[in-house]
């Protein structure tokens, strides 16, 4: 007994009667919700830190400004961050993509610019309807992301200078589609004024919205379940679905409640929320967004895995672009007017700290489609908060510039202790 | 005496004449090669003899500039990976082609995920993962944890089992055991004389003779890009396979060999 050896000898029977992925003697057992937690505390402790640090500094942040101003956390000024977050976080889901392929695209500012020079052109001078100028711009920033794509995959030049020059090349665009005119408003009775600035989910549908969202994710969970036991695999504990189905609710419910209180859940924001989604199941649950991870994380091995590479880089500049377009419509539509600094300043940089400080990395193949979200959050809290302080962009610039070198600094530490720990 | 095996019945794949050159370097030039079902093949040569030129060829990674290819009684020509593995040739490479960052599930099933309405299949992948990797009664603890955390043996594993899972006539194996240990090679050895068993056609890339010679059946050499003699495994030893491979000019093979390219060249 004194020499007891720390692994039992299980006799063959108990072996096969647990699930196919847990009979493994090596594997930690991780049965229940303590087991949840203990796994989850050495993935942290192993830097596979996911979403956790952006969140945590999304709540010092609100803390912070809470404390100096009481009315940051206002329902009015929620709601204005919602307003706010929506164009820039449209563009930075684009951003997500490109990184996750390990490239970039910097002249999603431009590109913006120009879908907001191409929708007041073509409604205000020329009298399309709105759909015609909206879908004339979106084809614009397709257009602009294939040729991206074409330029990388059959001359190798590096994105980083693609986009440069696409920066400079389509901001020129932008100018020359508005003319001398420098600004054109867009009428506020036109719908897509109307829709970025106005239009509010009615205070029942928003919680229907909620109690659906969470009603769909227990039932995909619960559904998963019973094919995971049905195919002789591990299932997770009913009663952890429930706790993060509460947690979800509760997430969800605590902002809607907040935003209800003022103009309500802005419909600009859900879409940028839904794209989000969206765009997370593409990722995560099909075969194009494996392998657009494939190609981030080893390009060699996708191609001779027989993946279409430059299928896979073409379509995403390609919706990275169109996402650009379509968050510089959302900007236009909530400014009411396209100018000569559409989509400059720091519309471009916002866009891609954003997807950088949401947890997405720079060294491709890893991150995930909620960063765009969360990323913007973050950006869209300080800058309203530094302005809710009353102190000028000089302060803004130089804070948000300290987070996102926080935000990269951490991702690189992170990388680091995951190649340390084997989770690379 | 010349390596007197009987011509393969049915070879499954077979090339003929086939060169390949980068720039002002001619890599292969005029090879003959073929495998039958159920059939180990042993391709040896010294570095830079051009068998990794070889298998990319045959794997469809590179385009070869003469020659022609048959498969399955058919003549081919694959230009891409994708035609390759379609076709029917599985290919595990020396560096492995893993992606790091995805877990063992998605690498086994890297472009050819199986799908159940819109979304992938995550639970029946799962499933066919432990199937096949109990099949080799491999030793991964879990199928949910990224490739870049397994030890060597283990991603060559991966590496094997992803090559069954299209159902392939030929396998090509590039250095299966290069970097592992001794129990480890004598399961990835096994692993081959499985595939044997199971009607495969085996192309095996080595340097280690006794991994050769314990589980080929024919060892084709090439050396400084072209063919330098087809032996059988029971009728030949090692000296004669690493004198083909030198080109040490002291037997009457390699000399036999030499002459024949000469007059091929003429």
């Amino acid at each position: 007994m004194s020499t007891a050896t720390p692994t039992p000898n299980l006799p063959p029977d108990t072996t096969a009667a647990l699930p196919a992925d847990l009979q493994d003697e090596r594997l930690i057992a991780s049965q229940g919700v303590g087991g949840w937690l203990r796994v989850f505390t050495s993935r942290l402790k192993s830097g596979d830190l996911g979403s956790l640090p952006v969140v945590v500094g999304l709540i010092i942040i609100w803390g912070v400004f809470q404390a100096l101003n009481d009315s940051f956390l206002s329902s009015r000024n929620l709601v204005n961050l919602t307003l706010q977050s929506a164009a820039v976080g449209t563009i930075a889901i684009g951003i997500v993509l490109v990184l996750l392929l390990g490239e970039i695209d910097l002249s999603v500012g431009s590109v913006s610019g120009l879908a907001a020079a191409i929708l007041a052109v073509g409604m205000v001078n020329q009298g399309w309807p709105s759909a015609v100028a909206i879908i004339a711009a979106l084809v614009a920033g397709v257009i602009i992301g294939l040729a991206y794509g074409a330029l990388f995959t059959r001359f190798g030049v590096p994105s980083f200078v693609i986009t440069l020059a696409g920066l400079l090349g389509i901001l020129g665009l932008q100018l020359y589609v508005l003319g001398k005119e420098g600004t054109i408003n867009i009428p506020f009775e036109s719908g897509i004024v109307k829709f970025a600035q106005q239009t509010f989910l009615p205070t029942a549908a928003s919680y229907v919205v909620v109690l659906l969202a969470v009603a769909l994710y227990v039932v995909t969970r619960l559904r998963n379940n019973s094919q995971r036991s049905a195919a002789g695999l591990s299932s997770t504990p009913v009663m952890m679905i429930g706790l993060r189905a509460l947690l979800l609710a509760v997430v969800l419910l605590v902002p809607t409640y907040v935003l209800n209180r003022d103009r309500g859940v802005s419909v600009m924001f859900l879409l940028f929320v839904a794209l989000v989604v969206v765009m997370d199941f593409a990722i995560r649950r099909t075969r194009w967004g494996r392998s657009v991870m494939a190609v981030g994380g080893n390009v060699e091995a996708a191609r001779r895995a027989g993946i279409n590479v430059k299928g896979i880089y073409l379509s995403v500049f390609a919706l990275c672009s169109t996402f650009a377009a379509l968050g510089g419509l959302l900007a236009a539509g909530r400014l009411a007017a396209a100018n000569q600094s559409s989509g400059g300043g720091d519309t471009n940089l916002n866009a891609i700290a954003a997807a950088v400080i949401g947890g997405t990395s720079l060294f491709g193949g890893r991150g995930s489609a909620y960063s765009a979200l969360l990323g913007i959050i973050v950006i869209q809290s300080i800058s309203s908060g530094l302005s809710l302080l009353n102190l000028d962009s000089s302060i803004r610039y130089m804070v948000t510039g300290a987070v996102l070198l926080l935000a990269v600094t951490v991702d690189s530490l992170s990388r680091r202790s995951r190649a340390a720990h084997g989770r690379a | 005496m010349t390596a007197t095996t009987a011509p393969p019945t049915t070879a499954v794949l077979s090339l003929q004449g086939v060169s390949k050159r980068f720039g002002a370097v001619q890599a292969l030039k005029d090879i003959d090669f073929d495998v039958s079902a159920g059939e180990v093949v042993a391709l040896v040569g010294d570095n830079g003899a051009g068998k990794s030129t070889l298998v990319k060829t045959i794997a469809g990674v590179y385009t070869p500039d003469e020659g022609t290819m048959t498969f399955d009684g058919r003549q081919t020509s694959v230009s891409t990976p994708a035609e390759a593995q379609k076709l029917g040739i599985a290919t595990v490479f020396q560096d492995l082609a893993l992606c790091d960052n995805l877990d063992v599930v998605a690498n086994l099933y890297l472009g050819r995920e199986l799908y159940r309405g819109r979304a992938l299949d995550e639970v029946r992948m799962e499933q066919e993962s432990w199937r096949l990797l109990r099949q080799l009664s491999a030793k991964i603890p879990s199928v949910r944890i990224p490739v870049a955390s397994l030890s060597g043996g283990q991603r060559q594993t991966v590496a094997i089992a992803r090559s069954l899972l299209g159902e392939p006539k030929v396998v090509m194996l590039d250095e299966p055991t290069a970097a592992l240990g001794v129990a480890q090679t004598a399961e990835v050895l096994n692993l081959v004389e499985r595939l044997r068993e199971n009607g495969h056609g085996v192309i095996l890339i080595s340097h280690n003779m006794s991994d050769v010679m314990a589980v080929a059946d024919r060892v084709s050499v090439l050396r400084l890009g072209r063919n330098n003699g087809t032996f059988n495994v029971n009728e030949t030893n090692s000296q004669e396979i690493i004198a083909a491979i030198t080109g040490a000019t002291t037997n009457a093979v390699s000399e036999r060999a030499a002459r024949r390219v000469q007059k091929e060249e003429q």
